[in-house]
């Protein structure tokens, strides 16, 4: 199915994380011609939470949303030829795939749907044998060995790259479902299915990363959260998301559908590619490294950035895991003082906090105060504040290895409302929750010991 | 305080950079943009990494920069700016969102003829 050179790939971004606008993909679907809509769904943190789910419930472990918004689109996506590749499998894939399946045979299609099933990333059940052969997982940024932790391990990843959903597509899935494949690696696959590239034009794998990069995020590429002139960015109550139009010799346009808001420009995009970047020469993934700083930039019409020049390396012969690990627990509890001299206040009342905390013998590994209004965001960067702010919130947060002495936290905020400092309010949400404190532990591991283990399936209903 | 030198005079990055800011663990990066490419040589010679790091003092540990010429852009990453980042981060800001415009907040000596150009209310 490799289109002929001179044809465009339409890839579209249909969200940029599990949360994101709802409406997205619906309108990329119907706003306009479109071949791929990619969405991506797992944040580092995202695989614990569907661990934990999971663990509650052996059906779920995916991202739910997922399915009534396929729900919604399949009957476009059929009619239309769109083919759809995403992440949101989570840590159960095969379960989504069965509940895309479940929606489709509801929806009585007019054809057969083809959903593609990627697992093989998750090795949680392979650890200690992984562990045992000398693997030693060490976390990327302190060093210490996974052995330190081992206990508390909740899920483990590795991060697949393009391959399984090239596989899936040119099997003749409508639908790709993945566990932890990357973002960019979303957007890859259909390029090398579509165009017939080896995986080893590694300019090719650097210029679909950098695709990839720039629509992984959504409507933070098309005018969301753009700085640069943020005021004259028109109609933000219906963005238009971004859309990759690829050509075959690596090149590509970032645009969105006609009628739609927001804006697509140089700077909307380069906010997007600094986002979060590292080494600009050296951003890694498992399909190779793409040099950021061989990307050229060109406004080629309205809402059209014309992107060139990229050049990129081979792949390392590493894979990135993503483990979670139960930590402990956090709290944050807040206060709001009012004008005259609320921040003094919100000062004295966060004092007297503390000392009840140290009478009662509590320990934490961190107590941290904010005062919203003053010094939150910018922390001393934000200077003086003015004896005559109306009003300041007090916001303190702690976390500790024990569940105790956080909840005994939770406690000690409402008494401070009539034990306190005066022209105090805001309490009406109740004591604050105690959240279990999920951790991330990055580590690398030979490719070897994953990619046999990858297995693609075409599943119909 | 960046001394001033005679033919220069400070200018906030506001007024000649846009940004964007990010997480990765513990470390917050910012991608410093010029609104102009007349900005660009200057920001390169005047937000050294030396100068970020005093600019986040106690709230950073460290600072690399890297260029990025083709975007008229530096990148910085601020070390340890995180209080542990991700979920273990009791911080408003967990995931740097915003160390893009506290950077913005920094002085820059720039060359007066330039000053004058640069668009300010």
């Amino acid at each position: 199915m490799t289109r002929t050179n001179g044809r465009t790939v339409r890839i579209a971004a249909g969200q940029g994380f599990w949360g994101d606008w709802l409406e997205a993909p619906v309108r990329q679907v119907r706003g306009g011609p479109i071949d791929y809509l990619m969405m991506d769904y797992l944040a580092e943190v995202t695989m614990s939470i569907l661990q934990k789910q999971k663990s509650r419930d052996p059906a779920a472990g995916y991202a739910r949303d997922f399915v009534p918004l396929m729900e919604r689109i399949l009957p476009d996506v059929v009619s239309r030829g769109i083919r759809v590749t995403s992440n949101a499998g989570g840590v159960n894939p095969r379960g989504c795939a069965e509940a895309v399946l479940a929606a489709a045979r509801r929806l009585e299609l007019p054809r057969k749907l083809r959903v593609g099933l990627v697992s093989g990333d998750d090795i949680l059940g392979r650890l200690d044998e992984l562990l045992a052969r000398g693997h030693a997982l060490s976390d990327m940024e302190s060093g210490r060995p996974l052995s330190d932790i081992r206990d508390a391990v909740l899920s483990a990843n590795a991060y697949l790259g393009m391959a399984p959903i090239v596989e899936a597509l040119r099997g003749g899935a409508d639908v790709v479902v993945t566990g932890r494949v990357t973002d960019t690696g979303l957007t890859l696959g259909p390029m090398f299915h579509e165009f017939g590239w080896s995986p080893d034009e590694w300019d090719k794998v650097a210029a679909g990363t950098v695709a990839g990069h720039i629509i992984e995020c959504g409507a933070q590429a098309s005018g969301g959260n753009l700085l640069k002139g943020w005021r004259s960015v028109k109609g933000l109550a219906d963005p238009g998301f971004p859309i990759v139009e690829a050509a075959s010799d690596g090149s590509f346009v970032v645009t969105k559908h006609a009628g739609t808001g927001g804006v697509v420009s140089v700077a909307s995009v380069t906010e997007q590619l600094v986002y979060e970047m590292g080494d600009p020469r050296s951003y890694i993934t498992p399909d190779g490294v793409a040099d950021f700083t061989t990307i050229q930039l060109r406004q080629a019409g309205r809402d059209r950035v014309r992107v060139t020049g990229i050049r990129g390396g081979p792949r390392t012969p590493m894979l990135k895991v993503s483990i979670a690990y139960f930590w402990g627990y956090k709290a944050v509890g807040t206060l709001v003082y009012a004008w005259p001299e609320a921040f003094d206040k919100a000062r004295a009342a966060d004092k007297v906090l503390r000392h009840r905390l140290a009478d009662l013998g509590l320990a934490y590994d961190q107590i941290l105060t904010e005062f919203v209004g003053v010094d939150a965001t910018h922390g001393r960067l934000s200077g003086a504040p003015s004896p005559e702010l109306p009003e300041v919130q007090l916001r303190v947060g702690v976390r500790a290895r024990e569940r105790a002495p956080v909840e005994r936290f939770t406690r000690e905020i409402a008494p401070l409302v009539l034990t306190g400092p005066p022209s105090v309010t805001g309490f009406a949400g109740g004591r604050p929750a105690v959240e279990e404190v999920v951790a991330y532990w990055p580590a690398l591991l030979d490719r070897g010991e994953i990619e046999p283990h990858v297995r693609v399936e075409i599943l119909e209903a | 305080m960046v001394a001033r030198r005679p033919s220069t005079r400070l200018v906030q990055l506001r007024y000649l950079a846009h940004a964007r800011s990010g997480d990765k663990g513990n470390t917050a990066n910012v991608g410093l943009i010029a609104l102009e490419p007349a900005y660009y040589p200057v920001l390169v010679r005047e937000v050294t990494p030396a100068r970020v790091a005093r600019h986040f003092k106690g709230m950073v540990s460290g600072v690399d920069r890297f260029e990025l010429p083709n975007f008229n852009a530096l990148n910085f990453l601020l070390h340890d700016a995180l209080d542990g980042g991700g979920t273990i981060s009791l911080k408003t800001d967990a995931q740097g969102k915003v160390y893009s415009t506290a950077l913005l907040r920094m002085d820059i000596p720039v060359p007066a003829a330039l000053a004058r150009r640069v668009a300010r209310p």
